[in-house]
């Protein structure tokens, strides 16, 4: 039975499958590591998730563009977005709480809108795969690697972007003095709510992007169709010490892992309630890889605190 | 580490006791009268704000705002049976935001109140599973302290995790909750399921001795909202009265001034969720055991069971200033927000995700205007002494300033 | 601060008269008091809303009085529109509406089980003739509830037990028998030998299905390989997408599946180009060119039944079925999908022989 897993098709098929389950978790993952090094806790990432997976959809319904969908999901995300600086940055709201409050507001409204939108479930067609040319013909490499859809590399291609944004420009340089030390960058000159709202921005986008990635995936949307994925994004910007590479490594942990348990399902290796068990396995393993590898990089400490310049 | 900003110290501005001019008439009564009524009415207003957002909402599909607010009012508030269904829809909310209380006020975010209420539920059905023939009277409490242990022991995991593994509690906890429902979901397919013809993901109906009992007046309203009551009083008392509730508020406060000064913030932070997670599993024991059903049901998801109160709770906590007694009439709103609503999607047949967008609709406008409070009371003791300054070199030069009352 | 202090105070104002109220029998006085002061609030504020519902309450009555309208209330657990569970019954009662005088009221998307329970009360308590509890875990509450209202006829799929209650019908429906038929086909269809069949939980008519399913299978082509994959939940729509996937990368090139999140099942398949077999409700809007048949249920047989039960007195205590024999359950073919005679052949001789019994599906 074990042994119909090890072999190299079916590794190479998981391995696939991994990154490709990865992609969502990456997108909103980047996005809300790049907000909570400015200091701003997104809690709602579900909700702007959803949002931008019925946007998405639903444009691909009615314009049958990808491009149109991934545009209009962005722009939804965006929207999103302006809402939750808004509420952060201007009103001060308290981010733990917040941000539940756009989770079941997406929540909601996506749910409404497919219901009297769309009405029974119509399925759109699935986001082709593109194949890099000579890569993808690499043996096994290439499968796992060189054979996805546009907004998988999108993805990958963002965290080296990310990791430079934040490191190696000057608003990357201020967001990190924003979220470390706000008084002192508010006297050097820094607006520190135009730069969190500008991370907001991005963040909630990117958010939009990943339910998009999502929905265009699964050619479909539902009710609750990221079931917690967008929850799982936040925690995985801990795992990643608020880093890009560590968020990636975190997203292809998770999503290795889930691609894993479903492939022993589908194999019957693993059946009936202990399914369930087994479908602990991602979360556990996320925990103790990190227990494991620990390193105590600490959050960025002005993190959901607000910056109200004293008057 | 991360913290969250702790309320309700929200102006940063030391707090003043200007005294009104008595020449100053109109001032004295803004100060006496708008600064306390603008703790109300400014939350009022959103929730207003909120529920002219649900009218939109409502007549695009077609429906009658006032026929549905009327719906919801009457579903949350009119009458005893409605009154009482309020509060047994608040009494997890209840629960799980006094945990969040304590866990916030001590530095933690606690986002697993979903699986804590769950693990508090699988052990005290498994205890009442164990134990039937017992009387009722020991059954009772019995399974309430088991699901708090259930619950405890789901919220110290992560609070070790942080404490001694470094591993953020928001990670953790998020893991949990997924952790917990896959272990209900096993449990109620294999070791905790009913025997039947069809399957399905329930236990057996629970001994009536582990019946939570009626609370007298002719309503469904059970002993768990008095428990519920019981426990935000005592989540007071742990809070501000005690020493370990005072350790824990240190640590939040300041971690690294409470290591100097000696008090050991990783056993506190173990404490705080413990405390937390000992919540949320009550509130999943009642949720059992004060059912219509009698049973542990799980089919169709975790959430089908905990009705999400792990993160309505936190709505709750914060709408009552992390304080646990004013989260009663947080919850109590919340929960009539929820119950009035089932009466409105069943009126007017509206999809039940009108519901739960409404009440998102409601936080976000809620928690936007909380600190506007404080802004407007800042606001206004600044008025105030600017006034006062202005009459008083005034009167300085003409009589000498009469002292009013402060 | 001054702003603690007063919620503090306001806070335990409330407190107190809660806890008053919630004590004991002494206290009942203060809870009617206190109640009564909440019910006059909310009547001055609700009087022109009212008096608006209560007269269009009252035309209804008048047209239900004349017409003798069955008023009949649903709760169901997903949405109207999900073409799987609640639909089937949402479908099949209009059915039944084209033709009786009936008046219904549907609350979906109730998963939350003591969300139901509220539901069920409030209908029962607004003297509707007869509830659907259509959902198998509304059993609990239900069986509670329908011992307050005798009056009220309480029926309860998909189940098999009444609860000795004289006032509660259960409904069921042999999926199984669909699914052996779709087994049939799927297994002359499958040139690899390799089916995949994605489930939700290993309960209920899902587990009916997917056993007949397998039955099927077996009894046309034995060598013919099925896998089944229960993702453990009903609503994972992305889960069930990928599911999809694995199946066909594992060689599958025959899908079936039910429940909620199957569509995420369909876009595979029709992403694939792959036949599927469709059950609970006509799935062809999911895939025009794939879908091969569906396995359609018709709860309008046994509405009708448990109708006329009503109506000849009977409130409750029998279970009915949904079966190929009694027209509950139809193979709905799609025109869309070439399907080769010898198989078609072959489906038809299964539903006829399960029809007149002399195929069974060896499932109970």
């Amino acid at each position: 039975m074990w042994s119909e897993f090890f072999t190299v098709s079916v590794l190479v098929a998981t391995l696939a499958s991994g990154i490709r389950l990865a992609t969502p978790f990456l997108f909103a993952a980047l996005g809300e590591a790049i907000g909570q090094r400015s200091g701003v806790l997104n809690l709602g990432v579900e909700g702007v998730m959803l949002i931008g997976a019925f946007a998405a959809y639903f444009t691909k319904l009615k314009t049958d563009s990808s491009l149109l969908a991934v545009g209009v999901a962005l722009g939804a995300g965006a929207i999103m977005g302006l809402i939750y600086a808004f509420m952060t940055v201007v009103m001060h709201a308290e981010q733990g709480i917040s941000g539940i409050g756009v989770f079941l507001f997406g929540l909601g409204f996506t749910d409404l809108l497919f219901q009297k939108q769309v009405g029974t479930p119509q399925g759109v067609p699935k986001l082709g795969k593109v194949n890099i040319p000579l890569l993808s013909d690499i043996p096994w490499i290439g499968e796992i690697f060189f054979q996805h859809n546009l907004l998988v590399y999108l993805a990958f291609l963002l965290v080296p972007l990310a990791w430079f944004l934040i490191n190696k420009t000057t608003f990357g340089l201020n967001i990190r003095a924003v979220g470390e030390t706000p008084e002192a960058a508010d006297t050097l000159g820094v607006s520190v709510n135009r730069i969190r709202l500008q991370t907001i921005l991005i963040g909630n986008s990117m958010a939009g992007l990943a339910g998009a990635s999502l929905a265009l995936e699964v050619a479909i949307f539902q009710q609750n169709l990221t079931s917690g994925q967008g929850f799982i994004a936040i925690a995985l910007v801990y795992f990643g010490a608020w880093r890009p590479g560590g968020v990636m490594a975190g997203a292809l942990l998770f999503g290795v892992v889930s691609a894993t348990v479903l492939r022993l399902k589908t194999l019957g290796i693993v059946e009936g309630a202990s399914s369930s068990l087994l479908a602990m396995a991602p979360a556990i393993l996320t925990i103790i890889v990190l227990v494991i590898v620990s390193r105590r990089i600490a959050a960025p400490a002005a993190l959901s605190r607000h910056f109200d310049r004293a008057s | 580490m991360t913290t969250t900003e702790i309320p309700p110290d929200d102006s940063g501005v030391p707090p003043e006791s200007p005294t009104p001019d008595t020449k100053n008439i109109g001032g004295a009564v803004a100060f006496a009268y708008v600064k306390p009524l603008a703790g109300l009415i400014v939350p009022l207003c959103a929730v207003a704000a909120a529920l002219a957002v649900g009218a939109i909402m409502l007549l695009a599909l077609g429906a009658n705002p006032l026929r549905g607010y009327a719906a919801l009012f009457d579903g949350a508030f009119g009458g005893r049976d409605a009154l009482a269904d309020t509060a047994i829809k608040a009494m997890p909310l209840l629960l799980v935001g006094v945990g969040i209380c304590i866990a916030f006020r001590a530095g933690v975010i606690n986002i697993g109140g979903e699986g804590q209420i769950i693990a508090g539920a699988i052990a005290s059905t498994t205890l009442a599973l164990l134990i039937p023939s017992t009387p009722r009277i020991i059954l009772v409490p019995l399974v309430l302290m088991a699901g708090g242990l259930g619950g405890a022991v789901w919220g110290a995991i992560p609070g070790a995790l942080k404490a001694y593994g470094g591993v953020s509690e928001i990670l953790s906890t998020i893991m949990m909750n997924i952790v917990a429902a896959q272990f209900l979901s096993f449990l109620l397919q294999d070791l905790l399921i009913e025997e039947g013809a069809i399957k399905i993901q329930q236990t057996e109906k629970l001994d009536p001795n582990s019946h939570l009992p009626l609370l007298p007046g002719g309503t469904r309203l059970h002993l768990g909202v008095v428990i519920a009551i019981l426990v935000a009083v005592l989540g007071y008392l742990l809070l501000f009265r005690s020493a370990l509730g005072m350790r824990l508020r240190a640590v939040g406060h300041n971690p690294n001034a409470s290591r100097y000064a000696g008090m050991e913030v990783k056993r506190s932070i173990v404490q705080a969720l413990a405390f937390s997670g000992a919540c949320a599993g009550v509130a999943g024991a009642i949720l059992v055991f004060g059912s219509e059903s009698h049973r542990l049901i799980g089919e169709g998801g975790a959430s089908a069971f905990t009705q999400s109160a792990g993160f309505n709770g936190i709505v709750a906590a914060l709408f009552g200033a992390l304080h646990p007694i004013s989260t009663i009439p947080a919850s109590f709103f919340f929960g009539g927000l929820l119950t009035g609503g089932i009466q409105l999607q069943r009126e007017l047949e509206v999809p039940a995700a009108l519901i739960v967008a409404l009440n998102g609709v409601v936080v976000i406008f809620v928690v936007s205007s909380l600190k506007l409070r404080g802004r407007i009371n800042r606001w206004i003791e600044r008025n105030d002494q600017a006034r006062d300054h202005a009459a008083a070199s005034i009167s300085a030069t003409t009589t000498p300033a009469a002292d009013g009352d402060s | 601060m001054r702003n603690s202090t007063t919620s503090k105070v306001i806070a335990a104002a409330a407190t107190l008269g809660l806890v008053a109220a919630a004590c004991g029998s002494d206290a009942e006085d203060a809870l009617d008091d206190a109640t009564d002061a909440v019910e006059d609030a909310a009547d001055d504020v609700g009087d022109a809303a009212d008096d608006a519902v209560d007269d269009v309450g009252e035309a209804a009555d008048e047209v239900t009085d004349d017409d003798g309208a069955v008023q009949i209330g649903i709760i169901a657990p997903s949405a109207s529109n999900d073409l799987a569970f609640t639909q089937s019954i949402v479908d099949s009662v209009g059915r039944v509406g084209a033709e009786r005088d009936i008046d219904v009221s549907v609350t979906d998307g109730t998963f939350v089980v003591e969300d139901a329970a509220a539901a069920m009360r409030g209908y029962a308590e607004d003297g509707v003739d007869l509830i659907i509890a259509h959902g198998s875990q509304y059993g609990g509450p239900l069986e509670e509830i329908a011992a307050d209202f005798p009056d009220v006829t309480f029926a309860w799929g998909t189940a098999v037990d009444t609860f000795g209650l004289p006032n509660v019908f259960a409904y069921t429906t042999r999926a199984d028998e669909g699914g052996y038929v779709n087994g049939v086909m799927a297994a002359q269809l499958s040139d690899a030998g390799n089916i995949g069949v994605v489930g939700p939980i290993e309960v209920g008519d899902a587990k009916l299905y997917v056993d007949g399913f397998t039955a099927g299978v077996a009894a046309a082509d034995s060598s013919v390989e099925v896998n089944v994959n229960y993702i453990e939940s009903f609503s994972d729509v992305a889960l069930a997408a990928e599911a999809a996937t694995a199946f066909v990368e594992n060689g599958a090139d025959v899908l079936t599946g039910t429940a909620q999140m199957v569509v995420g099942a369909t876009g595979v398949a029709v992403d694939q180009s792959i036949p599927w077999f469709g059950t609970q409700s006509d799935q062809t809007p999911l895939g025009e060119n794939i879908v091969v048949a569906s396995q359609e249920y018709h709860w309008e047989v046994v509405l009708n039944d448990i109708l006329d039960a009503m109506s000849s007195g009977s409130a409750g205590g029998e279970v009915y079925t949904l079966t190929f024999e009694n027209g509950g359950l139809e193979m709905i073919f799609n025109d869309g999908f070439e399907l080769p005679d010898d198989v078609k052949a072959a489906a038809d001789e299964a539903i006829a022989g399960l029809t007149d019994g002399s195929i069974t599906t060896g499932i109970e």
